[in-house]
């Protein structure tokens, strides 16, 4: 798996690198016997020899998510100098890691040890971009991150960092796309620290291509007062897996997590959050929500925890999946564990078809079957297109639903 | 306007329809009564074309073409309504848009113009007074969290929306108390026309004086066995579905 590939020059901190290095020595890729991947498997990922090759793309115009933002592009990973922006807008300062002078980069907060796909990302990072907003920054502009995979067998192993300074607002975009991509695979890592009443806005949008892989690990702590809000917006890619974990170390946070995943084909998508609860004061709410089509299979994994003395946390976390047809399939697995004992949590889970007899009820009135199908899964999927403020991200992804599932949803 | 010529119809493998003949004509209301198990709520699936009848025999003409040989959407946009016994809540499809998706897909398949946004608008507004409705209602969910009442009224509304040729009701006033039954009659009232007619499915004589019938007819066994004037209703009521029993073992 790794044969061709040279390890990383981004100036990381040396004992990282060696943590990265010993964890791939020692470890192999997770088999479906570990509880955290039981229902995905990857080991399709170690039987492909895979290089990190530098490509271009012609063209932006499909992956320009916001046309007015501070644009980013990335290709297998690699900073494209001539399709970024020039300018960046006051309050935020943005580099390429590649960039980054020794000690520009701060500490992982990563977990690297027997975390092979983190171990992966640091020891052949190839690049990544580092976003620091000043503090009481309001940023208007959103800063937008496209990744694009292209080629046979590319591997991207790509980092976000971001730190939103105390009392900052902005929103990140991240687009990740593939153009004429076979077997490539993107493996991410972000690191974002949300500071003292900071509000940060991530919205992700993933759009790959059916025999393409993603693994992304987000490591997020939010300081006091905070607001982070993350959607992640699943529409393409072969297999997907979405790892976020966000530890709470404030108090008085809000933390919002909301997925929308619709697959068909043969995707699998799976969704594994943690929310780490450690302190007391602080909302967290988790909506995700998924369409899955033909022999697609998604699996969702939410995990609050609520430590002991975290008291008035309020946390609740919601999964619905329609099944479109008898092939595919869900698995859906919301956690709680609460040792605190004045808090305010729920889960909960729901997996259907869509009500037939609805169906029925809607041709009766004159709409083709399409129609109807269609108006009750947008009716279904709307509940989380409806957290997305950024009218540009939700347009681009109206956009995708139409190419991609011929559903119009406006 | 319709033409029901010995119509069998089964669901799993179980025979409920049995031959039944029924003729509507423009202009015409015409009441169906029984009792219960007698075939009613499948004659009303049946022309809506719901899946999970097997019609083994018979035909259904629509105005001159083949009723049984449509898919349900085409069945609506031919200008057949189905007013349901059971409305059913659709969670997050808001009423007036899946209306107006109905209304432009019917026109599409009708080779003519969408209506515009203003004119559906004020269509919603004149057609739900018709019924009572509150517009706030018209523009909430597919009868989530309605009444049994607004639900009821919700279909005539929506009846009034699309003017289908031939409406079937099928136990709209079941449930119903006496204040929406008159509001839902007078909804359907009023739509009556020298164009379009009713098919009205009850198991009470009480709609009869408000929805008055040109034919009454007795649907017993998958069969209609008994048709006459609105009279009959009354002696149904009176005398109950015992003595047309005894009448067909005779």
């Amino acid at each position: 798996m790794l044969e061709g590939l040279t390890p990383t020059t981004i100036l990381l901190d040396e004992k990282e690198l060696n943590s990265a290095q010993d964890t791939l020595a020692k470890n192999q890729l997770p088999t479906t016997r570990m509880e955290a991947w039981k229902y995905t498997r990857v080991a399709k990922l170690g039987k492909t020899n895979y290089t990190s090759s530098e490509e271009t793309v012609v063209s932006m115009d499909a992956y320009r998510i916001a046309a007015d933002a501070t644009t980013f592009v990335f290709v297998n990973g690699h900073f494209s100098e001539e399709l970024s922006s020039d300018e960046i807008p006051a309050g935020v300062s943005i580099s390429p890691l590649s960039a980054c002078m020794e000690g520009e980069i701060a500490s992982t907060n990563l977990v690297l040890e027997g975390e092979i796909f983190n171990a992966l990302n640091t020891a052949f990072l190839t690049d990544g971009i580092l976003i620091d907003i000043e503090a009481k920054a309001t940023v208007e502009k959103p800063v937008q991150i496209i990744h694009v995979l292209k080629g046979e067998a590319t591997l991207s192993n790509f980092k976000t960092i971001i730190n939103a300074g105390d009392f900052s607002k902005a929103g990140v975009i991240q687009g990740f796309f593939a153009e004429d991509a076979d077997k490539a695979f993107a493996n991410v890592t972000s690191e974002i620290s949300v500071g003292t009443n900071a509000f940060l806005t991530i919205d992700k949008i993933q759009y790959e291509a059916e025999n393409t892989s993603h693994i992304s690990t987000e490591q997020v702590s939010q300081e006091n007062d905070s607001t982070f809000t993350i959607n992640t917006i699943t529409l393409n890619g072969g297999l997907v897996r979405n790892n976020l974990n966000i530890e709470v170390i404030g108090e008085n946070c809000e933390t919002n997590l909301n997925g929308a995943y619709l697959l068909k084909g043969k995707q699998h998508v799976d969704n594994h959050s943690v929310v780490d609860h450690k302190v007391p004061n602080c909302n967290s709410n988790e909506l995700y929500k998924g369409v899955i089509d033909d022999k697609g299979t998604a699996v969702f994994n939410g995990k609050v925890f609520v430590r002991p003395d975290a008291q008035k946390i309020n946390a609740f976390q919601s999964n619905g999946n329609v099944l479109m047809t008898d092939d595919a399939s869900v698995n859906s697995k919301p956690e709680l564990e609460i040792y605190a004992d004045d808090v305010k949590c729920s889960h909960g889970s729901t997996t259907g078809q869509l009500d037939e007899e609805a169906v029925f009820y809607l041709r009766a009135r004159g709409l083709s079957e399409k129609s109807a199908r269609k108006l009750m899964v947008s009716a279904f999927i709307g509940d989380v297109l409806d957290k997305i403020e950024n009218e540009d991200v939700l347009n681009f992804t109206h956009g995708l639903l139409k190419d991609r599932f011929g559903w119009d949803f406006e | 306007m319709i033409t029901i010529k010995n119509l069998h119809a089964s669901i799993n493998g179980k025979e409920i329809l049995k031959g039944l003949d029924l003729t509507v004509n423009a202009g015409e209301v015409h009441a169906i009564m029984g009792p219960n198990g007698a075939g009613k709520s499948t004659l009303a699936s049946v022309l809506a074309g719901r899946e999970d009848y097997e019609i083994t025999e018979g035909s259904v003409d629509f105005d001159g073409t083949d009723l049984l040989d449509m898919d349900t959407e085409d069945r609506a946009r031919e200008g057949l309504f189905l007013a349901f016994q059971y409305p059913v809540e659709i969670p997050g499809v808001s009423n007036i848009n899946f209306l107006r998706t109905a209304i432009n897909e019917i026109r599409e398949y009708k080779g003519e113009e969408a209506m515009s946004a203003k004119e559906f608008m004020a269509t919603v507004r004149e057609k739900s007074a018709l019924v009572e409705l509150d517009p706030k209602l018209a523009s909430r969910s597919v009868n989530e969290g309605f009444s049994g009442g607004e639900k009821k009224r919700n279909e005539i509304f929506q009846m009034a929306m699309l003017e289908p040729k031939l409406s079937i009701l099928d136990e709209t006033d079941s449930g119903l108390d006496i204040d929406a039954l008159r509001i839902v009659a007078n909804g359907v009232n009023t739509l009556k026309g020298d164009d379009n007619a009713s098919i009205v499915i009850t198991h009470y004589q009480r709609l009869l004086d408000y929805i008055v019938p040109d034919f009454v007819h007795v649907l017993y066994d998958g069969k209609i066995v008994k048709s006459g004037p609105k009279e009959l209703a009354l002696e149904l009521e009176e005398k109950g579905y015992d003595w047309i029993k005894e009448e067909m073992t005779l």
